[in-house]
């Protein structure tokens, strides 16, 4: 009997993979446990073990095969008593692996256009290099988290730091939050300039008091002595299938407070710029990031000056009949769903927010003055969110220009489920957009 | 509590102290006594507001170990902090008019008695929530360490803080990274109306260290010749490098936990016996009168620190509110 081995999943974002090398030969007999193969990840390299035993027949997918997709039969695991086949087919011969490829090559080519001086890289390289850059031009910059150093970050948000930067700029924290950020917010009022990441920000919860009420309120309450230059950051809203503690936005939480700047990239361009600007900053930054994102790829700019100022929207996409205002992933979203709005006649200006605090109105407001209708969308839940607070300032400001209420997309307001099917409920998708776009053009 | 001075003074060969510095001593622990007093004094009139802890009591304690310290080192403690801003010769004008809320305080008024700040004397702050200013301690540790400059930070917390999780994240990471960081106990015996027995587990909080494998030293926090020879060994020990250290100070405050503590948690009787018979600055004053010091230079340097105080306190009194417009400044710098 023949066993499809399967690409396996192997994190809760993983999609598809690079099947990096064989552990095994064909012909050669396995046992379950044994391993088989070295699977790279958006995350890191793992190994891969049998689950039966036998022996292997065929190996589908030659070493070195990028953009694998989940539950690709990798291999054929035959009886031992069967004889394998003599050599691999190739690649080409196996339509559902060609067709895969294909889609994704299409999709690449289709949303990122390489601009000038630029290299079009992930959303994870563009933050790295922000880091190694700032970190090689000023020596006060360092990098603390759990697993930063010589696991090389959970989400490889910084690998290879360690390997340039040595262990006195780069260091593993244990798994204490609130300990490892009131630490770092003391080396920053002791002048130096560290980067705090959180594994995600949903552990952040655990250091809040430190980021609340050190790192934002000291230099009020100090009367401006008390600056404190450090940079928390790490992965933030909606994760996949983790359920309602791993997978949460927590933009407006950190908004809500003076003292804080909140930035939350969504492209490579953004992120690197951003980051950069955020090390630089006097104050305390929170970088808010998302997981989904880091894989994706992105033209960005190779200057290693390129900064994107805080507190400057950007327009992605021009339009005239409803403002999109969006932040992280969902600005992405907001893209795809200005093209289906576009099919239907309705031309969508997207507003990528870049920061949440300082939150630049002006762009916004110049917007919705031109397009006279406005959607908020966030993953965020609706309830006193970034999208309400943005409603509040639309009211202030440009009242007397609006033609329909602002309409808001957010996360439901309920902790994030479990379920697949209840969690794509959860999180805002495209059709949202659309709808809500739809709705305030009063062509629903 | 153990009375050593007198053994401790003899024996001139381990600390060799001279008059001068046991003067100096006197003269700051009185300082902070007086400032005290008339804080609670200006509070009772309405010249403070919010809350005001008062450190009178524990004297010893800051002062013994600012005497050990060296330029450069650093101070982080809690909200009851008047007296560690005057250990690190902070202006008393500046701390009391921050005290009354007025713009020539340290932090022009918008910080009060919990948060005031001076870089330029290495006083870290200042921080009111129970011991948030532990893990801040080992940050700034952490910067003399990155930076190789020899510095210590101590680090000052109360027994109450001592039972936060925060300290023990702290000592993990200080211990693991061998950072200089004195983290110092001052168990004043109330965490707010709660005694040390009554909220704490085990026997001396200073144990708490040896499961992170850090040294420890309980200490008479009374007794400021003890608490200076404690601090010189502890600071001698950090900047070798050989990691943190735990200075647990007995000791022990006289008024209630802030100013609106009527205190009903003991009795009278047991703050009473304290003062008579281990208050710090009487324990000196009586040193100071057996090595020769006449009780008029005493009564001078008395005279001396009323006159600092008074011209702080009117200063306070005098100086204006912060303006309106600074209601939208130091958020942040740019």
């Amino acid at each position: 009997m023949t066993i499809e081995i399967l690409m396996p999943a192997l994190s809760p974002t993983m999609e598809e993979g690079t099947l990096a090398k064989w552990l095994v030969n064909e012909g050669d007999s396995i046992s379950s446990g044994d391993l088989i193969a070295e699977i790279e990840t958006d995350k890191a390299t793992m190994e891969v073990e049998a689950v039966d035993d036998g022996k292997i027949g065929q190996l589908l997918v030659p070493a070195g095969t990028e953009g694998v997709k989940v539950n690709t039969p990798i291999a054929l695991l035959i009886d031992s008593t069967e004889s394998p086949h003599t050599s691999i087919k190739s690649i080409a011969d196996k339509p559902y692996l060609e067709k895969e490829k294909i889609t994704t090559e299409l999709k690449i080519e289709k949303t990122v256009t390489l601009e000038p001086n630029s290299s079009i890289i992930t959303v994870r390289e563009a933050l790295r290099n922000a880091m190694a850059e700032e970190m090689r031009s000023d020596k006060k910059v360092f990098v603390m988290g759990e697993e930063v150093a010589e696991y090389q970050g959970a989400y490889k948000v910084t690998q290879g730091l360690l390997d340039e930067f040595g262990n006195k700029r780069v260091y593993d924290t244990p798994i204490t939050e609130h300990g490892f950020a009131g630490i770092g917010i003391g080396a920053a009022f002791g002048n130096l300039k560290p980067i705090v990441e959180f594994m995600t920000f949903n552990f952040a919860m655990q250091a809040m008091d430190q980021i609340i009420n050190s790192a934002a309120k000291t230099l009020y309450m100090s009367g401006g002595q008390m600056g404190c230059p450090i940079v928390f950051r790490g992965p933030n809203g909606a994760a996949s299938r983790v359920a309602a503690q791993h997978s949460q936005c927590y933009a407006s939480w950190y908004s809500h407070c003076p003292g804080l700047k909140v930035v939350s990239p969504w492209s490579s361009k953004d992120a690197k710029g951003l980051l950069k600007s955020a090390i630089r900053d006097p104050d305390p930054v929170i970088f808010l990031e998302n997981e989904v994102m880091y894989g994706q790829s992105f033209s960005c700019p190779d200057d290693d000056d390129f900064l994107i100022p805080i507190g400057q929207a950007n327009i992605e996409k021009e339009g005239s009949d409803v403002t999109i205002i969006a932040f992280s992933i969902m600005v992405g979203k907001s893209l795809e769903a200005a093209d289906i709005l576009n099919e239907k006649g309705i031309k969508a200006e997207v507003v990528n927010l870049r920061s949440l605090r300082p939150l630049d109105i002006e762009t916004i407001i110049n917007s919705v003055k031109k397009t006279n209708r406005a959607v908020t969308c966030e993953e965020g839940f609706p309830f006193a969110g970034i999208g309400a607070e943005i409603s509040a300032a639309i009211n202030e400001n440009a009242f007397d220009w609006l033609d329909a209420p602002v309409n808001r997309v957010t996360g439901k307001d309920v902790p994030m489920p479990y379920a697949a099917n209840l969690e794509k409920l959860a999180i805002p998708q495209v059709d949202d957009i659309v709808n809500a776009c739809s709705e305030v053009c009063y062509k629903s | 509590m153990k009375k050593n001075i007198s053994s401790l003074v003899k024996n001139k060969s381990k600390m060799n102290y001279d008059l001068d510095l046991l003067k100096d001593m006197y003269k700051k622990m009185l300082l902070i006594r007086r400032f005290e007093e008339k804080a609670g004094q200006l509070y009772g009139m309405g010249k403070i507001g919010g809350f005001c802890h008062l450190y009178i009591g524990q004297e010893a304690v800051v002062v013994g170990i600012q005497s050990a310290q060296i330029e450069g080192d650093s101070i982080v403690t809690s909200y009851r902090d008047h007296g560690h801003m005057i250990a690190c010769d902070m202006d008393p004008k500046g701390v009391m008019a921050e005290l009354t809320g007025r713009v020539d305080g340290y932090s022009k008024g918008k910080g009060g008695s919990m948060h005031m700040f001076s870089r330029e004397k290495g006083f870290f702050g200042g921080h009111g929530i129970v011991a948030a200013q532990v893990p801040i301690g080992a940050g700034l540790a952490f910067a003399h360490k990155y930076n190789s400059n020899n510095n210590v930070c101590i680090t000052y917390f109360g027994d109450g803080a001592a039972n936060q999780g925060q300290v023990y994240e702290s000592y993990n990471i200080a211990s693991l990274w061998q950072l200089p960081v004195i983290f110092v106990i001052e168990n004043n015996k109330y965490g707010m109306g709660t005694s040390v027995n009554r909220s704490s587990a085990g026997d001396n909080l200073s144990d708490r260290g040896k499961a992170y494998g850090i040294e420890s030293e309980i200490v008479d926090g009374m007794d400021i010749i003890a608490v200076r020879e404690a601090a010189i060994k502890a600071i001698e020990y950090c900047r070798l490098g050989k990691g943190p250290y735990i200075l647990e100070m007995k000791t022990y405050r006289y008024r209630g936990h802030s100013m609106s503590d009527p205190a009903k948690y003991r009795t009278r009787d047991e703050v009473e016996k304290i003062r008579k018979t281990s208050d710090p600055i009487e324990n000196i004053k009586v040193l100071l009168n057996k090595m020769g010091v006449a009780d008029k230079v005493l009564k001078d340097i008395d005279v001396e620190i009323k006159s600092i105080i008074a011209d702080a306190a009117k200063f306070a009194q005098d100086s204006p509110e912060p303006s309106p417009s600074e209601l939208y400044t130091d958020i942040t710098i740019n």
